[in-house]
C-alpha cells in the first residue's frame, strides 16, 4: 500500500490527467465488452461466460488483418465482423440447446469455449505474447493537457467507443428493431405471439454482443499485448461491470466501466496488490445494498 | 421417511464407508506406486471440494461460484498454525476448520439472503476480496509466491505425515469421514428441509421453516467440509498457494459436480476422479490441453445433458420400470 503515492498524484494535475485518460481508455474498452456481455443477459437470460474470449478473438482478428491490409480502421470492423459471425454461429449451434437448461450448463458450455478457442489462438497465432504496434496515422506526438500526457491514440480510441455508445443506445431506444429487442427482453412469450421470430431475435443479440466484444479487442489491439487467455481478466472484470451498473442495463454498463476503469488506473499507484480487491469489494457492496445494481430495474 | 428406515439406511451408509475404507487402506499393501498414492491423497482433497459444494448446489439449489474460498482457507489456517504457532496437527486441523466456519458464517449470513445468480455473484466477490488479501499480506501468507518453506508435521497418534503411506492414510480417513458425515446429514431431518427449500422455499416458509437459517447451517457445513479438503491438499503440497482460493479452483469445482452428477451422492467425487484423470491423461498426450478437455466438456453438456452418476441413475431408473 503506498496511499501518499496516491495522494502525491491527486494533488498534480499532469498526473490527474495521465491516469484519468488511461482510466478512461481502460473503462470505455470495458464498456463495449460489457454492454455485449450485458445486452445479452437482459434479453436472453443468458450469461455469456465465453465473452471474454470474444474479446481475444477480436484482438487476433485485428492483428491478422492489419497484418495484411495495414489499414487499422478496417481491421477493426474485420474484427467487429468476424467476432459477430463467430458468434453467431456459436449461438445457432450450441448456446441455443442449453437455453431453458440450468444455468450450470450453460456455464459448462461456455467453459468448453474458453478453453477450446484459447488453445486454437494458441495453434494459429502461436502461444508467445504478440502486439501489433500503433499504427502510423497515431504516432504523432502525445497532448500535454496541464502537464499530463495523452497519446492520440487514447482520444481516438475514446471518440471510437464514444460513437459505438451513441449507436447503441440510438439503436435501442429509437429504432423498430431497438423496439422488438426490448420487448423481447420484457416478454419473450408475447413477443412471439405477436408474430416475431424470438429465435432469431436472440440469435441476433447475441452476435450483436458478440461484435461489441470483437471492436473492443481490435480497438485494444494497438495498446494491448496479445496472449491465448488474455480474455479472462476482461472477463472477471466486465462481471463487476455488469453486476455494478445493473444486469441488463446498457447505460448501467457505461457507468459501471468508467468507474472500474478509473479505479483500476488510480488504484494502480495507491494500492497495486489491491487493485482487484478493490473491484470485487464494490461488487459486494452493490450487491448487499442494491442486488439490482446501480441503474437496473428489480430483478424479475 | 420413517425413523427406522432412516436408522438402517444410516447403517447402509456406515457399512459402505467402512467397506470403502478398507479397501482405500488396502492399497499401499498392493503397490508401492508414488503415482497411486499423489491420487488417492489428491482425489481425497478435490472429492471433499466437490461434494461440499455439492451440498449448495445439487441440494440447496444454491450455485456458489466462490466456493474455493474455504478450500484455500482451510489450507492457509492449516499450514499457519502448524508453521508459526506450533500447534500438532489435531489441533491445527480443529483450527483450520473453525476459521472455515467462522468465514462461512460471515460470508454466508450475507450471501444466502440473495437469490439465484446475485447469489452466485456475491460469493464470487467475497471469493476474490479474498484472494486478494492472501496476495496482498505478504508478511503473513507470502503473497503471490505462496507460502512456502514447507510445514511442520509433529507425528500424533503414532502416524507421521512426513512419509507419504501414512499420508495417504490420513487422506483417506479424512475423506471417508467428511463423505460419511456429510451423507448423515443430508439425510436427516435437516437434510430433507434443505432439499425442500430448493424445491419451494414459499412453502417452507409457510410451514414455519426459517428458510434463510437452513440456507446458512448449510453453507457453514459445506464451507466446513472444503476447509478439510484444503488440509489435504495443504498437506500435500506442504504449503498454500493462492490459486487455492482463486476463481478457477471453484470453477473446476463446478465442473467436477457437473461431470459427476449432482443428484447422487457419490456424483461428485465421480466427477473429481473422472476430471483428474482426465487432466493426467491429456496432460501425458497432448500439449493442447484446454482443446481436448473442452471438447470432452461439450460432449458432457450436449451430449449426456448431465453428469455422468446421473446418467447412469436415470438408465438405472428405466431398467427398472
Amino acid at each position: 500500500m503506498d496511499l501518499a503515492a496516491l495522494i502525491d498524484c491527486l494533488s498534480s494535475a499532469s498526473c490527474v490527467v495521465t491516469q484519468a485518460s488511461t482510466g478512461l481508455i481502460v473503462g470505455a474498452l470495458l464498456f463495449l465488452v460489457a454492454a455485449g456481455l450485458t445486452l445479452i443477459f437482459g434479453v436472453l437470460g443468458v450469461i455469456n461466460f465465453a465473452h471474454g474470449s470474444f474479446y481475444m478473438l477480436g484482438a487476433y482478428f485485428a492483428l491478422s488483418a492489419y497484418r495484411l491490409s495495414a489499414n487499422f480502421a478496417l481491421s477493426v470492423v474485420v474484427a467487429g465482423l468476424g467476432v459477430g459471425l463467430f458468434g453467431l454461429l456459436l449461438e445457432r449451434l450450441f448456446m441455443r440447446r442449453v437455453y431453458n437448461a440450468d444455468v450450470l450448463m450453460q456455464l459448462l458450455v461456455c467453459y468448453a469455449f474458453i478453453l477450446i478457442l484459447d488453445d486454437v489462438v494458441k495453434i494459429v497465432w502461436g502461444p508467445n505474447f504478440q502486439s501489433m504496434g500503433m499504427p502510423e496515422a497515431f504516432q504523432a506526438p502525445p497532448l500535454l493537457i496541464g502537464g499530463g500526457v495523452v497519446p492520440i491514440f487514447y482520444l481516438y480510441l475514446m471518440a471510437a467507443a464514444g460513437l459505438i455508445a451513441l449507436l447503441l443506445w440510438v439503436i435501442l431506444s429509437k429504432t423498430r428493431m431497438g423496439k422488438i429487442v426490448r420487448a423481447a427482453a420484457h416478454n419473450p412469450s408475447m413477443t412471439s405471439a405477436l408474430g416475431l421470430n424470438t429465435s432469431l431475435i436472440y440469435a441476433g443479440v447475441f452476435a450483436f454482443g458478440g461484435m461489441l466484444a470483437g471492436l473492443a479487442g481490435g480497438l485494444a489491439a494497438p495498446v494491448r499485448s496479445m496472449s491465448p487467455g488474455m480474455g479472462f481478466s476482461i472477463l472477471i472484470e466486465s462481471f463487476i461491470v455488469t453486476v455494478i451498473g445493473g444486469m441488463g442495463s446498457v447505460s448501467g454498463a457505461l457507468v459501471g466501466a468508467l468507474l472500474i476503469g478509473l479505479i483500476r488506473s488510480f488504484g494502480s499507484i495507491g494500492f497495486p496488490l489491491f487493485v482487484e480487491g478493490t473491484m470485487f469489494f464494490a461488487m459486494a457492496v452493490i450487491l448487499i445494498v442494491k442486488p439490482s445494481g446501480l441503474l437496473g430495474k428489480a430483478a424479475r | 421417511m420413517s425413523a427406522a428406515s432412516a436408522r438402517s439406511s444410516l447403517g447402509r451408509d456406515t457399512l459402505w464407508a467402512l467397506i470403502a475404507l478398507g479397501a482405500l487402506l488396502a492399497v499401499p499393501y498392493l503397490t508401492s506406486s508414488r503415482i497411486a498414492l499423489d491420487f488417492g491423497i489428491r482425489l481425497a482433497a478435490y472429492g471433499l471440494l466437490a461434494t461440499s459444494l455439492n451440498i449448495l448446489v445439487g441440494y440447496g439449489g444454491m450455485v456458489s461460484f466462490g466456493h474455493a474460498m474455504f478450500f484455500g482457507g482451510g489450507a492457509y489456517a492449516f499450514a499457519l498454525s502448524l508453521q508459526k504457532t506450533g500447534a500438532s496437527i489435531p489441533q491445527a486441523l480443529l483450527i483450520a476448520l473453525c476459521f472455515s466456519a467462522v468465514i462461512g458464517l460471515l460470508v454466508g449470513a450475507v450471501c444466502v439472503r440473495l437469490k439465484e445468480i446475485y447469489f452466485s455473484f456475491l460469493t464470487l466477490a467475497f471469493q476474490m476480496f479474498l484472494h486478494s488479501i492472501i496476495l496482498t499480506w505478504t508478511t503473513l501468507t507470502g503473497g503471490d509466491q505462496g507460502l512456502t518453506g514447507g510445514i511442520p508435521r509433529p507425528p500424533f497418534l503414532g502416524l507421521n505425515l512426513a512419509d507419504p503411506v501414512h499420508l495417504y492414510g490420513f487422506a483417506c480417513v479424512m475423506a471417508v469421514v467428511g463423505l460419511w458425515l456429510m451423507r448423515a446429514i443430508l439425510q436427516s431431518p435437516f437434510g430433507y428441509t434443505l432439499r425442500m427449500v430448493r424445491d419451494n422455499a414459499d412453502r417452507a416458509r409457510f410451514l414455519g421453516i426459517a428458510v434463510w437459517r437452513v440456507k446458512l447451517s448449510a453453507f457453514v457445513l459445506a464451507a466446513c467440509f472444503a476447509g478439510m479438503g484444503g488440509v489435504i491438499m495443504a498437506l500435500f503440497v506442504s504449503g498454500a498457494f493462492p490459486d487455492f482460493s482463486y476463481w478457477t479452483m471453484s470453477g473446476e469445482a463446478i465442473f467436477m459436480i457437473m461431470m459427476g452428477g449432482i443428484q447422487v451422492f457419490i456424483g461428485p467425487v465421480v466427477g473429481a476422479a473422472v476430471l483428474l484423470l482426465l487432466n493426467d491423461a491429456i496432460s501425458r498426450t497432448t500439449e493442447y490441453h484446454g482443446l481436448v478437455l473442452g471438447l470432452v466438456v461439450l460432449l458432457f453438456a450436449l451430449g449426456f445433458k448431465r453428469g455422468l452418476m446421473d446418467f447412469l441413475g436415470q438408465l438405472w431408473a428405466k431398467q427398472q420400470r
